[in-house]
């Protein structure tokens, strides 16, 4: 039976990966993902995993060597934040076209310029095309959770792709949480071994990364456009084996105090817990408002956020990133693209904040919901406002 | 899959992650469609020195039987080493579109 215990969720983390018996991590550090590979290189050292620990010189350099040891049918590992996920940016489309299944912990952190270390969801949002599943945790249980699932998932046969499990930097990677860890014969028994259908080996050999003209390549990128939008239900099913072998579930899009609501506010990672805070006070106003939280960001739940949203009058989503000269935060940009077929479908109005970790307090989210009903009673289109910026 | 050939693959002929499981199929390769000039040759003046052949960076210029030297034009780029490194002149390029 797992236990109780006090611990910070990057080397929840860290246990996650010995826990799922990794064989290789190639890893750099980087604020705030650092105490993740410091605290496994220390697991390693002790003896207590049977892993290499890799250290490279960058995170290009990390993620390619990654490549190579997923390549072989060795079971892979990686972290980083920020900068480094940028660093890591060619090899992340070479992971996932190649479809092999690294399983690497992103620690949410700002891009510089300006030199920021603290969190928000730039570096995410920067990768959103590389092909890879994204799965954004809101605490540090569920970051230790998604580690372990992240393995079962990139690895089962119907899914074969890499996944990044997302944590915000400090406001989670950073916490004492208590948590429930797992036994290892636990997770021996919910993580298969893993077997890629055609690893290097002298004895069998193939061409991984091989070009392709203009005659393949559409093809290709087919192919793995329908394999990542076919792994849902893959993804699903290990979240509900997970739920009953532990008793958390998770599903791709979640909602609180949703029901009758008027106004749902959208958020993805642990801004979504403050936020319950500012949706209980209303509610204890009388005002029908909830919650929607985005778990799953690639593959996309069209369908689960459609359901989840069905009903409400207005919808605010919360972007922790902002894309230059475009719609604003990109989760809302995504969010109203997955609505616009929608016979009837709510006003949604973009709300961006928590940059380069701005904290918003649940007092800030109330203000948010205000101000979405106020939008919406004046009619008006707007494409997206910035909060707590000093004027 | 082996019986299709690139333009006739549909997207569910692709292996996973495009991973090529015939070993050495880089040959089936037609390098030769690059091309722009192709050589041609003076055999009256060739010596059989075989300078062209060992420069050829493809490399696909073979020994004939009767020991002259020619580029195999399947895998040939066209890039004119051969005519640039060869003593006696033997070999000259020509546009393609040249008869």
């Amino acid at each position: 039976m797992s236990k109780r215990v006090g611990i910070e969720a990057s080397f929840a983390v860290a246990e996650a990966a010995k826990l799922a018996r990794v064989e290789v991590v190639a890893a750099y550090p980087i604020t705030p993902q650092t105490h993740i590979v410091e605290r496994f290189s220390e697991l390693v050292a002790d003896g207590e995993v049977d892993a290499e620990f890799v250290c490279v010189e960058s995170e290009h350099s990390a993620l390619s060597a990654c490549l190579g040891s997923s390549a072989t049918g060795a079971r892979t590992f990686t972290a980083t934040a920020g900068q480094g996920l940028e660093l890591m940016h060619e090899v992340l489309y070479v992971a996932s076209s190649a479809r092999l299944p690294i399983v690497m912990a992103v620690v949410n952190r700002a891009l510089s310029g300006p030199l920021n270390v603290w969190g928000d969801h730039s570096d995410a949002m920067a990768t959103r095309d590389c092909g890879w599943i994204q799965i954004f945790c809101t605490d540090g249980q569920e970051a230790f959770d998604q580690t372990i699932c992240a393995f079962r998932i990139a690895e089962d046969a119907k899914v074969l792709f890499p996944v990044m499990v997302h944590l915000d930097g400090f406001h989670v990677s950073h916490v004492v949480e208590p948590m429930f860890l797992m036994e290892q014969n636990e997770v021996d028994a919910f993580i298969p071994p893993y077997k890629h259908p055609f690893p290097l080996h002298p004895d069998r050999p193939v061409t991984m990364g091989a070009f392709a003209g203009p005659a393949i390549y559409t093809e290709a990128r087919k192919a793995q456009e329908e394999a990542l939008k076919t792994s849902k239900s893959a993804i699903c099913a290990v979240w509900d084996e997970f739920g009953k072998r532990f008793g958390r579930r998770y599903t791709p899009v979640e909602t609180y105090r949703a029901e009758d609501a008027e106004l749902l506010l959208l958020i993805m990672g642990s801004f979504s817990q403050t936020a319950e805070i500012a949706v209980d006070a209303l509610r204890q106003k009388g005002k029908k408002v909830g919650l929607v939280r985005m778990r799953l960001w690639r593959p996309f739940p069209f369908e689960e956020l459609r359901q989840a949203v069905r009903g409400a009058k207005v919808l605010a989503v919360f972007d922790r990133c902002l894309s230059y000269g475009g719609s604003g935060g990109p989760v809302c940009g995504e969010v109203k693209a997955a609505l616009y077929d929608e016979k009837e479908r709510p006003a949604v109005f973009g709300f961006v904040g928590g940059l380069g970790g701005r904290d918003v307090f649940p007092e800030e989210f109330e203000r948010i919901i205000e101000r979405g009903f106020a939008l919406a009673d004046q009619g008006q289109e707007s494409t997206y406002e910035m909060i707590g910026v000093r004027e | 899959m082996a019986a299709k050939t690139e333009h006739e693959l549909t997207w569910r002929d692709l292996e996973i992650g495009c991973i090529v499981t015939e070993p050495g199929n880089a040959s089936s390769y037609q390098t030769g469609d690059w091309r722009s000039q192709r050589p041609t040759y003076d055999t009256a003046k060739c010596i059989k020195c075989g300078l062209c052949a060992v420069n050829c960076p493809e490399p696909c210029i073979h020994e004939t039987e009767e020991g002259f030297y020619k580029a195999d034009l399947y895998y040939c780029k066209g890039c004119g080493t051969c005519a640039r490194v060869c003593p006696k002149s033997v070999i000259t390029m020509v546009q393609e579109e040249e008869k």
